[in-house]
């Protein structure tokens, strides 16, 4: 198949959506290169789906613009839109074969049945599922039947691609296999993506951009590696990766640099904007690791403790609440209710404002 | 944006069509008759509409006539929303305005008396909408439709709004109207004028509400003895339901299959058959009534024309509803809640009243309230075994073709009958809201469910046996009936009954259907085959609306399609006559108003097993159609109908089916020429024919267990090819429609 040679751009301008009483998203605006993969990300319930929907026409804005490749479509149909969409559940036509599923799109935009097949053939060998033709979708497995819709939505050749959520019906193992093929896919192809999920692993994966979307707002927008260094909240800390988030001091330090005060500990920070006052830690739980009590440590006493093979999980109350560490230090472990000091490795704490 | 256009244009050349070229009012002879283009265009009773400006003068048609033509001045007008506003108001002033004009002009003049003031005395009134007529309403309603998909409603979608807009007309036209020419009956004197006196001396008429009975001085009123039947007979169906759906699911009871057979018994069996069974066997020349006279000398007398034998008849007709409503509430309770309380030391007659029934308990009222409203709205049997003590339904019917001929009698009963059955169906709709205490939840739920407790065993046993062995007899007399001369007095076996009613012989003009059935027999097959196919589509288009589109009024639409289950057909016929007898629509006597009835009596079965269908489909498998470029109306028939084709046939074999075997509306519309099988049927029985009825009851059951046979053939294949996602709930859908119903 042809690389699609149009990879378009997204733009919402001030979008919201109301379902009666209900505000599902607040003054939505957002921009996506061509040619990237954005995903989507947020627990349940935040808007991302809906996002999605609208873009795809499915859903119409109650306020703001949608362009698609530069074109204000707001008014236009699902139909009418230059985008296709990989659902949730695959929405395979059950009653139609592998290859009528693929060609139905290219039927619908007018081309001959034989025309049409050829291509879904193309298509069809781009997910490596040539010669599934003459199946029903009942006759594939889950995975095969995911590449399918994949191949569907691909033929057509959009400007947009829409993913929702297109791994949760697989399994764990093979969820990371997919979403490999579908980056792969896309950097191959240079296609524009847009895929929902609320799974943070798969975000972090396939992602150029993301977008971690709350109760109906952009939360905070970036690469997966600014998310992850440079939370811009508790909320993004914790949902991007987990993390224990403490209030600290920020403080200059007698070598005339800034430090994060945590009790008796003073921890180095990298942060430029960062300025003196009250502040918030997030610390990863692989950031900490026990020993003894010592000044510099931070005074705990262990909660739980839970051997899991690579690592040993412990929750630890301390002055600054419970904190959640993992330590990969399995040869002892720290008996119940013992004095421990937590200390803090440099990787893996980062500086949110109040 | 030439798509636009193009439909625009469609709707447009429609009414155009419809104005100017076809004939406007209905025509003695028919359209397809021809003769009439011989006097075409100028003489008025042919003329199309705009001709009927000048010629009548007709000058009422002048305010469509301006709607068309702004409709023809915006098509030139560029698009947009604007546009879209003002076509929407064109077209739905020109609906308005043809509505209005129809109901104000009359055969004589002016309808209302107040617009004779304001315009002055018509010369001429006019006749009733044709073709012409029909078509311009047609187009203006896709007009107002297309208007509105190019203001962007529905996002756009012309396909849904058109089909929005005609499914509400049509229920508008076929289903509020009647109901409003009822109400407006029950204002009327006999020479047509208002008349609020007669109104409240009908309605407060001592025949209907005397409550002598109770007091002991004469007779109770006919709403008292409906009311005291059908709270009998929904009792007596529920307990009786009950004890069989635990027999079927609880017990190691022998004959569970034949126990499911029952349930298509009320489906096939025209409502009237259960009577003349009964009187076969208990009437005065009936089996048991002879015998017993022979054997003890005691004389039955007339014991079971009137309530007693009304009463048994509906519960032989209805315990298989109930049956029907309770097996699905005894199977919905979760084998693991019993289980649970057998864990906690409770034995089985402790868990059957502490935790099964309490859970049944939603379910037992409902099949109280559905028994109810079928005994309420039974007309077979009462006309059959009431004599001269009939109920509600009935007496409608006596008030309209009897002796009395009193419309406004009749509309006035009809509205007390439809007062009790509303009343019912709101009352079943609060109170199954949200207390359904269904605990399957779906694949969890392990474990088989207990059986019945020994004492319930026996009880449950001690009313299903002897039910089942009175029910066989039943049926066994309509075969015996129809094959001796006369059931008791002359027990020789003949096939004379089938030979008078369905003989054929070999003449010089080809095959000669000399049998007295055949004519009503044909119009039947006719009449069932055009509406079946129409109220398949009908319903499930609505559907289709319901389940998959959002829009304003949707919930409105919908309880308006459940409402007309609790409408009894003794209603609806006579609503149909008040309504559809002048202009502007006028079609009693002819086919087209049994098929409609049939349509729109038939329909919320349709729309059940519809929706219940379409809920089981994904709606992701509609949006990745559109989203792969394909529009509304190729989605519906490339995606959802090839899914829907278990619940398409099932919809086509029900309303085929019932159309067989209803009578209480159709007897009010049958004429000489257009005879349906049940009211010939009812004749011959009212002419003491006995054995011609039944004869003809038993072909009509085994046509019908005919039909059904093939459809479950057919449906049976295709669950073993389909996913038993797809297939499973389709095949269900007649049974858990009847759940509901009202019989014919």
């Amino acid at each position: 198949m042809t690389v699609p040679l149009k990879p378009g751009s997204v733009r919402f301008e001030n979008v919201q959506k109301r379902f009666g009483a209900v505000t599902a998203i607040h003054d939505l605006s957002l921009e996506i290169e061509p040619g990237t993969l954005v995903t989507l990300l947020g627990p349940s319930g935040c808007g991302k789906t809906t996002t999605l929907r609208m873009l795809a026409g499915l859903e119409q804005p109650s306020a703001g613009r949608i362009l698609i490749g530069g074109r204000d479509v707001t008014a236009l149909p699902a139909n009418e839109r230059d985008v296709s969409m990989v659902f949730q559940s695959y929405a395979l036509f059950p009653h139609m074969s592998i290859a009528d599923n693929v060609a139905y799109g290219l039927r619908s935009g007018g081309l001959s049945r034989r025309a049409a097949h050829e291509r879904a053939e193309e298509g069809l060998a781009l997910v490596g599922l040539n010669g599934f033709g003459e199946r029903l979708p009942s006759e594939l497995s889950g995975g095969q039947q995911q590449r399918v819709a994949v191949a569907r939505a691909l033929v057509l050749e959009p400007q947009v691609l829409l993913l929702d959520e297109p791994l949760s019906n697989l399994d764990t193992r093979l969820r990371r296999h997919v979403r490999t093929e579908i980056r792969e896919l896309q950097q191959r192809l240079g296609f524009t993506a847009v895929y929902v999920t609320h799974d943070q692993d798969e975000a972090l994966a396939v992602s150029d951009r993301i977008v971690v979307m709350k109760d109906g707002i952009m939360a905070q927008a970036g690469s997966p590696r600014e998310l992850y260094e440079q939370p811009a909240s508790a909320f993004i800390a914790d949902f991007i990766g987990e993390a224990n988030v403490v209030p600290c001091d920020v403080v200059r330090t007698s070598d005339g640099r800034l430090g994060a005060r945590l009790g008796g500990m003073v921890h180095a920070i990298r942060a430029d904007s960062a300025r003196e006052g009250a502040a918030k830690l997030a610390i990863r739980p692989n950031a900490m690791f026990l020993g003894d009590r010592r000044p510099g440590f931070l005074d705990g006493r262990v909660l739980s403790a839970a051997y899991l093979g690579d690592h040993i999980e412990y929750e630890v109350e301390t002055a600054f609440g419970r904190l959640f560490i993992t330590d990969p230090a399995v040869e002892t472990v720290r008996p119940i209710a013992s004095e421990v000091g937590v200390g803090l490795h440099d990787r893996g704490v980062a500086l949110i404002p109040a | 944006m030439d798509r636009h256009v193009r439909r625009l244009d469609g709707a447009l050349l429609l009414g155009l069509a419809a104005f100017v070229i076809l004939p406007w009012y209905g025509l003695e002879s028919g359209i397809w008759n021809g003769s009439w283009f011989a006097s075409y265009p100028f003489d008025p009773s042919v003329a199309p509409g705009a001709a009927q400006l000048f010629l009548r003068p007709g000058f009422w048609l002048l305010p469509a006539a301006l709607a068309l033509l702004s409709v023809l001045v915006l098509r030139f007008t560029p698009s947009g929303e604007k546009r879209g506003t003002r076509l929407a108001f064109a077209g739905g002033f020109g609906i308005a305005a043809l509505v209005t004009e129809g109901l104000a002009v009359g055969y004589q003049g002016w309808n209302w008396s107040g617009w004779e003031r304001l315009f002055g005395a018509l010369g001429d009134g006019q006749p009733p909408f044709g073709l012409g007529a029909y078509t311009l309403a047609l187009a203006f309603l896709l007009t107002l439709a297309f208007g509105l998909a190019e203001k962007g409603r529905l996002r756009g979608d012309a396909f849904v709004l058109g089909a929005i807009t005609i499914v509400v007309a049509l229920v508008s036209a076929f289903v509020l109207y009647p109901l409003l020419s009822l109400f407006i009956g029950a204002f009327q004197a006999i020479d047509g004028t208002f008349d609020a006196s007669s109104f409240t001396a009908n309605l407060l008429d001592p025949s209907i509400w005397s409550l002598g009975c109770a007091t002991g001085s004469g007779a109770c009123g006919i709403a008292w003895r409906t009311v005291f039947l059908a709270l009998v007979t929904g009792l007596g169906t529920t307990v009786l339901g009950l004890s069989f759906a635990l027999v079927a699911t609880r017990t190691r009871f022998p004959f569970k299959r034949l126990l499911r057979l029952l349930t298509i018994l009320p489906i096939i069996t025209p409502p009237f058959v259960i009577g003349l069974a009964l009187i076969l066997l208990f009437g005065r020349s009936g089996v048991v009534t002879q015998w017993l006279a022979v054997v003890t000398g005691f004389d039955g007398g007339r014991w079971l024309y009137g309530l007693p034998g009304i009463w048994i008849a509906q519960m032989l007709s209805f315990t298989p509803i109930a049956f029907m409503v309770l097996i699905g509430v005894v199977e919905g309770i979760s084998p693991s809640m019993e289980e649970a309380a057998q864990t906690m030391r409770a034995n089985r007659w402790r868990t059957f009243w502490t935790v099964s029934f309490p859970l049944m308990r939603p379910g037992l009222a409902n099949a109280f309230l559905v028994g109810f409203i079928e005994s309420m709205a039974d007309f077979g049997n009462p006309l059959v075994l009431g004599g001269s003590h009939g109920v509600l339904s009935t007496e409608i019917f006596f008030a309209v073709v009897g002796a009395q001929n009193d419309p406004a009698r009749a509309a006035v009963l009809a509205l007390v009958l439809l007062a009790f059955t509303l009343s019912a169906f709101f009352a079943q709709r609060l109170w199954l809201k949200g207390k359904s205490y269904t605990t399957v939840t779906g694949k969890g739920d392990a474990g088989r469910p207990i059986d019945l407790d020994p004492k319930l065993r026996l009880a449950a046993y001690g009313m299903v046996v002897p039910w089942i062995v009175f029910t066989v007899t039943v049926y066994a007399m309509i075969l015996v009936g129809s094959v001796v001369r006369t059931l008791g007095l002359d027990n020789t076996l003949t096939l004379d009954h089938y030979a008078k009613a369905f003989s054929v012989s070999y003449g010089e003009n080809g095959i000669q259907w000399t049998g007295v059935a055949w004519n009503s027999f044909w119009t039947t097959m006719e009449i069932a085959l055009a509406s079946a196919p129409l109220t398949a589509a009908l319903g499930l288009l609505s559907a289709y609306l319901l389940v998959r589109q959002r829009f304003a009024g949707r919930e409105a639409l919908e309880f308006l399609l459940m409402l007309s289950f609790a409408i009894p057909g003794t209603v609806i016929g006579v609503s149909y006559v008040l309504a559809f007898n002048l202009p502007p629509v006028e079609m009693t006597g002819t086919a087209l108003i049994l098929v409609i009835c049939f349509v729109f009596r038939n329909m919320p079965v349709g729309v059940r097993g519809g929706i219940a269908a379409m809920s089981q489909l994904d709606k992701s498998l509609d949006e990745a159609s559109l989203t792969l470029g394909a529009n509304s109306f190729t989605t519906l028939r490339r995606v959802v109908l090839p899914l829907l084709k278990p619940a398409i046939t099932s919809a086509l074999v029900y309303s085929f089916v019932r159309s067989i075997t209803s009578i209480s509306a159709v007897i009010f519309l049958v004429s000489a020429e257009y005879n349906m099988a049940t009211s010939y049927i009812v004749g011959l029985t009212e002419n003491g024919e006995y054995g011609v009825a039944i004869a003809y009851s038993a072909t009509l059951i085994m046509v019908m267990v005919a039909v059904i046979a093939l459809f479950q053939l057919v449906v049976g294949k295709r669950t073993l090819r389909r996913e038993a996602q797809t297939a499973a709930p389709a095949t269900l859908a007649p049974a858990s429609a009847l759940a509901q119903e009202t019989p014919a």
